[in-house]
């Protein structure tokens, strides 16, 4: 996908995992119900009818995309917000049968923030480890539900590595045991197949701009049946479990994105599969001393995670950046704090290794003369930053060991 | 996020590489929180730096904060050079981001830790240099505690 930065160069955005590029379409689909039927769609005349009609076209738009009920999709302002509610709401609502949480190490800050929120009200929460993938065990999982196991969450899709979870199997224990089984499915979502039916899931976090949709809105599936309390108070939207006017361009223009996602789906995962397998093969076999993070085929088809030994994530990504190509990383630098990812950290990394890391996340769009470019550009600069570093120099000095 | 200056010297460090036979080598940092430096002195028999090098393993304040040092203490004696602390090195950087300011105390630690070792080996004493600390992440730690 070619664009233009601030300075009128050619960006290469691979940083798609962090957000991605509102389609046209979907910003015309918006577009009218900003200027043209704004009114709001709880009003009674019916001029507002246009803008409820399309909030209940959008909610079976969505609610098809993964097998769910209309009435079992609620709009929120985003994943994060949805991951937020379907914790704090379950525990509270639940706390009759207990106060146990499981989850895994390799959440996004949205669930392990709120966890540990959780913990200081007096829930306890057991962080579930995985394997050198990213891949929760399952017989861990099995063993840490107690009776007063109220809630599982575990993600769809790691938002670094990529790594896709047994969502299914995960379901099974879960209602096996008569346990909720909540999914952050915001990196996942649209990008590969999801069945709430088939997989057990009882809550579901989703997300519209990390599918060419517009930021701020999101939402979340909750089974019909299970009990869970309103978050923001204060008005009958969303069957009075989510007050506050609705979003109608941002519910629009998410549905839209959905419905694109639906249409493209197999071919768009045949094609970023491909063009992420290459971006693999090749960096592992022109890098020296670089690894893979995250399961090799169940990963997201758009995201790739490398690690390049005896280098500094943030340094590789401001030249990156010089050369026009967007990149994330795990390293500590880019997020204000200094540890590394700990997502990193929980497949096993030391942190030396853990600061290294490189985020490459494609789109439908990213073709094979981008991929090629970055790669090119980015053996000069592991080179080089390689040059620099002490660490390297040891290691050469100690004969490559 | 950093100044032209850091941009500058990240872009374009100043004594990058290593010195063969150095008077003095010092080695700091921690892993854990992304930043290694090493520093080379070359120091003549009068005490003067006649030459300096780092290298560094860590983000781009890392690089930048090394390479300003290192032109900060060639050819200054080496009680000059034991005078260069880390405010002159962000001073001289046009500032850094607060969550970076660690990078320069690294720095000033790099050059302690290669004047330590010149006078170990030259059997010396350098009048107001402390051993050294490896890990700049303990000594931070100690610094907020005394507050």
């Amino acid at each position: 996908m070619i664009m233009k930065g601030k300075n009128m160069s050619k960006v290469i955005y691979l940083d798609n995992a962090a957000t991605t590029q509102v389609y046209p379409e979907v910003l015309e689909a918006m577009n009218p119900y900003f200027t043209e039927y704004f009114g709001n769609p709880s009003s009674i005349y019916s001029f507002a009818g246009e803008a409820n009609k399309a909030v209940a076209k959008a909610r079976e738009t969505l609610a098809d995309l993964i097998h769910a009920k209309a009435e079992e999709i609620y709009f929120t302002g985003g994943g994060s917000e949805s991951d937020n509610w379907a914790l704090k709401a379950t525990a509270e609502a639940y706390s009759d049968k207990g106060k146990h949480i499981i989850t895994t190490k390799i959440e996004h800050h949205a669930i392990l923030h709120t966890c540990e929120y959780l913990e200081k009200k007096g829930y306890e929460v057991t962080y579930l480890g995985v394997d050198e993938y990213g891949t929760v065990k399952l017989d861990e999982l099995e063993k840490a539900i107690r009776p007063d196991t109220i809630l599982i969450s575990v993600m769809t899709a790691n938002n670094e590595i990529g790594t896709i979870q047994p969502i299914e199997e995960i379901g099974q224990i879960a209602k096996k045991h008569g346990v909720l089984f909540h999914t952050d499915a915001v990196q996942a979502f649209g990008h590969i197949e999801i069945d709430v039916d088939k997989m057990n899931i009882d809550m579901l976090s989703a997300s519209g701009h990390k599918i060419n949709g517009p930021k701020g809105i999101g939402l979340m599936y909750i089974r019909k049946g299970v009990k869970i309390r309103s978050f923001i108070h204060g008005g009958a939207q969303e069957r009075s479990r989510r007050a506050g006017t609705h979003n109608v361009p941002g519910i629009v223009g998410f549905a839209k994105a959905a419905e694109l996602a639906k249409a493209s789906l197999g071919d768009r995962i045949a094609y970023e599969t491909e063009l992420r397998d290459y971006l693999i093969d090749r960096v592992l076999k022109e890098i020296p001393y670089s690894r893979l993070n995250g399961e090799r085929q169940k990963r997201l088809p758009n995201n790739t995670n490398f690690c390049f030994q005896y280098i500094e994530g943030e340094s590789l990504l401001i030249l990156l950046d010089q050369k026009g190509v967007c990149a994330s990383s795990g390293s500590a630098c880019t997020s204000g704090s200094l540890d590394p990812s700990h997502v990193l950290l929980a497949i096993g990394l030391p942190h030396e290794i853990a600061h290294g890391s490189l985020r490459l996340t494609l789109s439908e769009k990213t073709t094979k003369e981008e991929i090629d470019f970055t790669i090119d550009e980015l053996k000069k600069i592991v080179d080089r930053l390689r040059s620099m570093s002490p660490l390297y120099e040891d290691f050469l000095k100690n004969g490559g060991k | 996020m950093y100044s032209e200056k850091v941009m500058d010297h990240f872009n374009n460090p100043r004594n990058m590489g290593e010195i063969g036979h150095a008077s003095g080598v010092g080695t700091v940092g921690n892993a854990k929180c992304g930043d290694i430096m090493r520093m080379y002195l070359d120091i003549d028999e009068n005490g003067i730096i006649q030459d300096v090098k780092f290298k560094t393993f860590g983000c781009g304040a890392a690089v930048a904060t090394s390479s300003m040092a290192t032109e900060l203490v060639k050819g200054k004696t080496v009680q000059e050079a034991l005078q260069v602390t880390n405010k002159a090195v962000m001073e001289a950087l046009d500032g850094l981001p607060p969550v970076k300011v660690h990078c320069s105390l690294l720095a000033e630690e790099a050059i302690h830790a290669a004047l330590w070792d010149y006078a170990e080996k030259n059997n010396i004493v350098i009048e107001g240099l402390k051993k050294p600390v490896s890990d700049i992440a303990e000594k931070e730690e100690d610094v907020s505690e005394t507050y």
